[in-house]
């Protein structure tokens, strides 16, 4: 932290890390594409998995939303949200494939909940021949995506909400007599969505993209595009890969269009807020709905993940467990003591790959926001852009290029490859996660100190850090839960060699096997919800003297 | 997920063995003893079943005390990731060295692995344990994907398809490919199998082709231009199937464990896997009711082999052929088949084993629910590769987007 001239170069710096992997990774994957698109239009599923891909992706991540906005604005300041708000970062940590394949378990025709009702209630012998998950629909896929991204924007908009000035507001038009719901969407959502766009536009590209989900949940008869792609992309007989680069050329195409209309869609909405406004209505009989239909979200959802991860876990200690019994005939500890050897050596390579990809990140995007404001720059739209890259762009359309051009260069087989593999991950949700916590804060802090003699260099040390210790930490644990869960870089980059709980997780999900699936799954979910618990525990730790310092900033 | 394919065509795997084995010279052999001695070998082998996984880890534990090499399973979910890093090695220009020293492998796979020159070989029949593998009574131990092995990959394990029932729910079985489809339209909602191009949905079409086809043997050569009015039959037998499938036929289970799993939560009352020891294996393991039994429809079922290769720019060799060899052991060899470890039939002629070996085969258990070698019924060939590859594509034009 020297001079502002010396700060740009971590900008600069940050901003070729997230593009250059990308676009020398989509050039090397996307070339071959020319070729494949004939084949790729010949595909008779193409037309129903495009509409899979995009319906499941926009309807999830609109629902998401919708959900994340209702549940703040009628529970954010009510007894008892902080249970919630504790209980959503491990919510957050657990691992898209264990939550589906957790979901699975718990809503099939022969899982937790029929075999909990049956014989007795249901009179049902044999499990029904129900279509629950996997529908061609993909109604599974879409709700098992709401239910692992409510929490995410969730977090997102508290760490957002205290820049939104939301008590004195909501005071405001509660004064005028407007509801609840009509004076949150009238004066705190406009500032509120500002702050979480790009985390909006991540749950878009992800929902539209995701493999490990869609392929646990979503439909087969044709499964959607990103699984499609990655099928292709894995053929053994090395043929289809052209196939597979056109599929993740049109993905991409899809998720830009996508992301297009829902700006244009947020415009109108926000025409159609300020129309609301003008009129004046003041709704107020929305709220008991609404209140309702928050409490039910916000403590449904994760009393559903939370069951999902319990029927995980016990069968992760399950002996016979045949349907209809509901619970297992026998409990045994073997599952966890054949998993135990290979747990140890991996949690370690584990935990090395995600401090150091997390540690570098957060270096970067506080160096960056430091430079930012001693500079006075205001981030350019492209800048902006360039920071949701790699969560935009499917991993499996750039993922092999890069895996080619790591080759190359003799860069790839061991773990510090691997980190800097995960850092172009890590870097952008802990850059979403930052920028609102570091741009809110309130600069009159450092003019005072200034006006004391403080250098911009003390500032930071001795004031702007320490009271941004929470959503640093905060952005710590998210960034090695983003680590953990890296299956196709860890892959890839890693030459196969580099063992994490994924890559081992992943692969036994292969097999079907759920007693090890919920062992495995259970392990990669205590590294990030530790992560959490820690990100908590410290800046009241470090605080325990200064109370106000914990007000707010703390997710 | 034994390998599939391949018993293919005798004549061609006879074509295939020119000169015999040359045994292995003592001294070469040491050579490459003592040149793995000390060497890490990275196996990339499919990870998804604890119980491989643990004879893999077995495997190494012995391939240390005796040989001094150390074996590194690279878990997979899919082969075909190990063919491709290959291949992006190659294309990057690296000849040596390589991350991948060995291959758990299968048809397809070795055939692409084959055609594109990244296979090491051929070595196969020049380890000293090759003499020991009953190349004349199992075919299939040369013969991939009805492609000669020519040495380029050396066998492990014998496979057959057996359909798997649970006899507290249905008490007989159908017999024959026919009686299943009578049965499931009687049954509606209790049978289905893995969505092609799933290797054991692709085996289980084989599978009715040889039923319902007028004559099976031309599977046997290369599909010709009847093959459309050749393989109607078995579209009508799917056509009048799927109806009555689990789910309508709207949803596939994806492979041979998802499979497993419906019969494991009784979602369907008949399932089937390409190893005849896996229900007993399950059963012991406690994840399969032990009322589960297996049975063959008759005529016998589709039967192939699985394989060891050796990528060509793979770093350690000497240490992935001492694997090759180790693996070929007798000792080895009756671990895998006893259906308490894994349950897998050996490669090795039993007649050519010293007696105090051949006694480890001998005193192994079936397993309550493994069929006895006579009862399995023959092994069917493999067709020739151009009928599943057809098969698999006009299957997913016809069912691939539902209805």
């Amino acid at each position: 932290m020297k001079g502002a001239g010396a700060a740009l170069i971590l900008p600069r710096l940050t901003l070729a890390l997230l593009v250059l992997p990308v676009a020398a990774g989509l050039a090397g994957t996307l070339l071959p594409a020319v070729s494949g698109f004939q084949a790729l239009i010949g595909w008779p599923g193409l037309p129903r998995a495009a509409a899979l891909s995009v319906i499941s992706g926009a309807a999830s991540t609109l629902i998401a939303l919708g959900l994340t906005g209702l549940i703040v604005a009628m529970l954010h300041d009510r007894p008892g949200f902080a249970l919630l708000r504790r209980l959503l970062s491990p919510l957050l940590a657990v691992p898209h494939a264990a939550a589906a394949l957790g979901l699975a378990f718990l809503i099939a025709p022969s899982g937790w909940i029929v075999r909990a009702l049956s014989p007795w209630a249901t009179g049902w012998q044999v499990p029904p021949d129900l279509l629950l998950i996997n529908d061609p629909g993909g109604i599974a896929l879409t709700l098992g995506l709401v239910a692992k991204e409510v929490p995410f924007l969730l977090l997102m908009a508290l760490a957002a909400l205290p820049a939104c000035d939301a008590p004195r507001r909501l005071a405001v038009t509660a004064a005028l007599g407007y509801g609840r719901l009509a004076g949150f969407a009238l004066a705190v959502w406009p500032a509120l969505y500002a702050r979480l766009r790009l985390p909006v536009m991540a749950v878009l590209a992800y929902g539209m993209t995701t493999v490990e989900m869609a392929a646990i949940l979503g439909p087969t008869l044709p499964p959607t595009l990103s699984v499609q792609v990655a099928e292709w992309m894995m053929a053994p007989t090395l043929d289809r890969m052209e196939t597979g680069a056109a599929g993740a050329a049109l993905q991409l195409a899809l998720v830009l269009a996508v992301m297009g209309l829902w700006h244009l869609a947020g415009r109108l909405g926000a025409v159609a807020l300020r129309r609301g406004a003008e009129a004046g209505r003041r709704v107020r009989m929305a709220d008991g709905p609404a209140r309702a239909l928050a409490a039910l979200a916000g403590y449904g959802l994760p009393a559903v993940l939370g069951l999902a991860l319990a029927g995980l876990a016990l069968w992760s200690v399950a002996g016979r467990w045949d349907y209809p019994a509901a619970l297992p005939e026998a409990l045994t500890l073997k599952h966890w003591a054949r998993a135990a050897p290979a747990l140890g050596s991996t949690l370690a390579t584990t935990l090395a790959i995600a401090a150091t990809a997390t540690a570098t990140a957060l270096v970067l995007v506080i160096g960056c926001l430091e430079a930012e404001r001693r500079a006075g720059l205001a981030p350019g739209r492209a800048a902006e852009a360039a920071l949701y890259l790699p969560l935009m762009v499917p991993q499996i359309a750039f993922l092999p290029g890069l895996q080619m051009a790591a080759l190359a260069l003799g860069l790839d087989g061991h773990w510090p490859a691997v980190a800097a593999a995960h850092l172009i991950f890590v870097l952008p949700y802990a850059f979403l996660s930052l920028a609102p916590a570091f741009r809110g804060w309130d600069a009159r802090h450092g003019l005072a100190a200034a006006t004391l003699g403080a250098g911009p260099a003390r500032i930071f040390w001795r004031i702007r850090l320490p009271m941004l210790l929470a959503p640093v930490a905060t952005a710590a644990a998210l960034g090695l839960a983003v680590s953990v869960g890296q299956y196709l870089p860890t892959l890839l980059i890693g030459a196969g060699r580099v063992g994490t709980l994924t890559t081992e997780a992943v692969a036994l999900a292969s097999g079907g096997n759920r007693r090890l699936i919920g062992a495995w799954g259970l392990a990669q979910l205590v590294v990030p919800a530790a992560g959490f618990a820690l990100a908590l525990a410290l800046p009241r730790l470090v605080f325990r003297h200064r109370r106000a310092m914990l007000a707010g900033g703390a997710a | 997920m034994i390998t599939r394919r391949s018993f293919a065509a005798t004549g061609l795997a006879a074509l295939a063995l020119p000169a015999l084995p040359r045994p292995v010279r003592a001294a070469d052999w040491q050579a490459v003893l003592d040149a793995a001695k000390g060497q890490t070998v990275w196996w990339h082998a499919w990870g998804g079943d604890p119980k491989i996984n643990d004879f893999i880890a077995w495997v190494g534990a012995e391939a240390q005390v005796r040989h001094g090499v150390t074996l590194e399973h690279v878990k997979l979910a899919s082969t075909a990731d190990a063919v491709a890093r290959v291949l992006a090695e190659r294309d990057a220009g690296q000849t040596t060295g390589g991350a991948v020293d060995l291959i758990w492998i299968n048809g397809e796979n070795f055939a692409a692995m084959k055609e594109k020159g990244l296979l090491f070989g051929p070595f196969a029949e020049r380890l000293p344990n090759w003499p020991l593998v009953d190349v004349a009574g199992k075919p299939a131990v040369v013969t991939d994907f009805t492609l000669p092995t020519g040495g380029f990959e050396s066998p492990w394990a014998m496979a057959r398809l057996v359909f798997e029932y649970d006899s507290a729910r249905l008490p007989a079985p159908p017999a024959t490919i026919a009686a299943l489809a009578d049965w499931a339209r009687a049954n509606p909602g209790r049978f289905t199998y893995p969505q092609p191009p799933d290797y054991l949905g692709l085996t289980f079409l084989k599978q009715v082709l040889y039923a319902v086809m007028a004559d099976p043997a031309v599977m046997q050569a290369p599909a010709g231009d009847d093959y459309a009015a050749q393989v109607a039959p078995l579209w009508d037998y799917l056509d009048a199937l799927h109806p009555v499938l689990w789910r309508e036929g709207r949803a596939f289970p994806q492979n041979e464990p998802a499979l497993g799993q419906l019969l494991a939560d009784a979602e369907v009352d008949i399932a089937f896997a390409f190893n005849p020891g896996r229900a007993s294996a399950e059963i012991a393991a406690g994840n399969l009711a032990d009322s589960v039994r297996s049975f063959v429809p008759e005529g016998g079922t589709i039967g192939n082999a699985s394989f060891l290769a050796i990528p060509f720019n793979a770093a350690h060799q000497a240490g992935a052929q001492v694997i090759a060899n180790l693996i070929l052991d007798p000792a080895v060899q009756a671990r895998a088949q006893d259906p308490a470890i894994l349950g897998f039939q050996t490669v090795l002629d039993l007649a050519a084993l010293a007696p105090e070996d051949r006694a480890r085969f001998d005193t192994l258990e079936l397993g309550v629910a493994t069929l006895s070698p006579e009862a399995l019924g023959p092994a069917l060939l493999e067709p020739h590769a151009s009928w599943v590859t057809r098969i698999g594509e006009d299957w997913q034009a016809r069912y691939g987007v539902a209805p």
